[in-house]
């Protein structure tokens, strides 16, 4: 007898299943637009959306399987939340700065280099990269250091498929990930707030972790420009700035790497940054989070999960003091 | 340069800043309302904290200007700009205790007892009430001008805690070209005063 368990995410639904991106979306719209309409007047509520979107040029789908076993069932953040607040410093400090400036970039060409502690040190175009291993969606919790939240549906395989392939050495016991830094596509880097380029690491077994997501696209298509196209890692149970975006390097080391944000301020971002309900920042607490289009106004924003609410993270952490190492 | 309006043109001076200062809150209203931000409250936050602190700025800077341009009629803007200052302080914490506390009022003084950062802020605002509680005619005259002026003084304390506030919102993301620049416009402000009084009492010694 044949048993079908979705614990084991073997046999996920088609992507057919799945109500599409464009479906789901015309129905908030429509929502949306039938809530505007009463203050604005619905004709400045077209302007305004033809605008936001004008950056979108047409997306390229991408066909994956959902993963529903590594995949939260909580309402996704709308497309256009997801896309039009995030913090992406190469492109602005401000949050609605990614989308607008980052058309500039350009994602192809692309190819990463694999290079440090590795038999088999590589460069590979984003479409060799793409084809690895099968595709799949997930749906991530995604939980800001700032102190608010987003459910966002990624599309991409386990980082471990890539490491595996590569064949770290025994030696290798870190995975440091640079983002590109080109003054030319980057306005942001203009500005002195960080060290460029951006560099962000995990711990090798962090890395191979099933959940640590090396990401290609989100939403059903090709990774926008502004949330790290064309290639990215997603740590679900890190605060979001451990996620290097549009990654050029993957660099594989004995020591620790030296991380942007604990770079320039130590006693604020640790490297680990596992989110921590018990382990404030300086100047705020991480008790609590802010679901993007859910709380705030009318509801009470929700209380943090340990690592995210992905306790079967927890045991890579075993007998450290996360206080100490956050 | 000397500009004398009439009192008439005061009066419509008045008027047009009045609307002026009203102007960032419609404007913000019409944002939270159009539902086009992503995140309204944290818009609503950020805006309401730099517009208290612009016309912080402005309301310190009526001294200094009158002084220098000898527009004495400048002194009949003053308590409104400070009420406006008060004004979007106020909906600044109300912004903080709803968003962040949703009105939990226990919560909120943990909050503020463990940052400094808040706390600077709270500070500030607190402070604030007393100059708006007394600034009618009415109040001045209970108090007397003397300790009516004394009071208001405390304007010098609250200047720097405002911008402390904002220095360290803004120091954790190394991000710090803007509250510098209130910073140095504040230290004009107030600099500006102790260099007078300080030129004042020389005269008066020399007398």
């Amino acid at each position: 007898m044949l048993i079908k368990s979705s614990r084991d995410g073997l046999n996920p639904p088609l992507s057919s299943e799945i109500t599409p991106r464009e479906v789901y979306e015309e129905r908030r719209k429509f929502i949306a637009r039938m809530a505007a309409g009463a203050v604005a007047g619905s004709a400045l509520w077209e302007m305004a959306n033809r605008e936001a979107f004008a950056q979108g040029a047409p997306a390229q789908k991408l066909a994956a399987r959902a993963n529903p076993a590594l995949s939260t069932t909580e309402p996704r953040t709308a497309f256009k939340d997801a896309t039009g607040y995030n913090n992406f410093y190469e492109f602005g400090l401000d949050k609605g700065d990614p989308a607008e400036n980052a058309h500039t970039l350009q994602t192809r060409p692309w190819t990463v280099s694999i290079e440090g502690e590795v038999k088999k040190p590589m460069r590979l175009d984003i479409d060799s990269l793409t084809k690895l291993a099968p595709l799949e969606e997930r749906v991530y919790r995604l939980r800001c250091v700032e102190g608010w939240s987003m459910v966002i549906p990624w599309v991409g395989y386990s980082l471990s498929n890539l490491i595996k392939h590569v064949e770290p050495t025994g030696n290798a016991r870190y995975v440091e990930f640079t983002t590109l830094a080109d003054r030319k596509q980057m306005p942001g880097l203009r500005s002195g707030v960080l060290d460029w380029p951006y560099v962000e690491g995990l711990r090798l077994d962090e890395a191979m972790h099933p959940l640590a997501l090396l990401t290609v696209g989100m939403y059903g298509q090709v990774l926008p420009n502004q949330n790290g196209a064309p290639v990215r890692v997603v740590v679900p149970w890190k605060y979001g700035f451990k996620s290097a975006k549009s990654i050029v390097r993957i660099r594989f080391t004995r020591d620790q790497p030296k991380t942007a944000w604990n770079d320039s301020a130590p006693s604020e971002y640790g490297f680990y940054s596992n989110v921590n309900p018990k382990v404030d920042h300086p100047r705020w607490s991480q008790a609590t989070e802010r679901r993007i289009g859910e709380d705030g106004f009318f509801k009470k924003k929700r209380e943090t999960l340990m690592f995210n609410g992905y306790p079967e993270v927890a045991s890579l952490y075993a007998g450290m003091d996360l206080k100490k190492f956050f | 340069m000397a500009f004398n309006p009439t009192p008439k043109q005061v009066s419509l001076i008045k008027g047009a800043v009045f609307v002026a200062a009203l102007l960032p809150f419609l404007w913000g209203a019409l944002q939270v309302f159009g539902g086009e931000l992503v995140e309204p409250l944290e818009y609503i936050t950020h805006e309401t904290g730099d517009w208290a602190l612009y016309l912080l700025c402005i309301t310190l800077a009526i001294t200094p200007v009158r002084r220098l341009t000898g527009w004495n009629w400048l002194v009949k803007l003053r308590r409104m700009l400070g009420l406006y200052t008060f004004f979007y302080a106020l909906l600044h914490f109300i912004a903080f205790f709803w968003f962040d506390h949703f009105f939990d009022l226990a919560a909120m003084l943990r909050d503020v007892a463990k940052r400094p950062f808040i706390l600077v802020g709270f500070t500030a605002f607190v402070l604030l009430i007393p100059l708006a509680a007394t600034s009618t005619n009415g109040m001045i005259k209970r108090l007397g001008g003397k300790r009516w002026q004394w009071l208001h003084k405390l304007i010098y304390v609250i200047a720097p805690l405002a911008v402390l506030h904002f220095w360290w919102m803004k120091a954790a993301k190394n991000n710090l070209a803007q509250p510098a620049l209130f910073a140095a416009i504040v230290i004009v402000l107030l600099g500006l005063r102790f260099y007078w009084s300080r030129a004042k009492t020389r005269t008066a010694a020399r007398a």
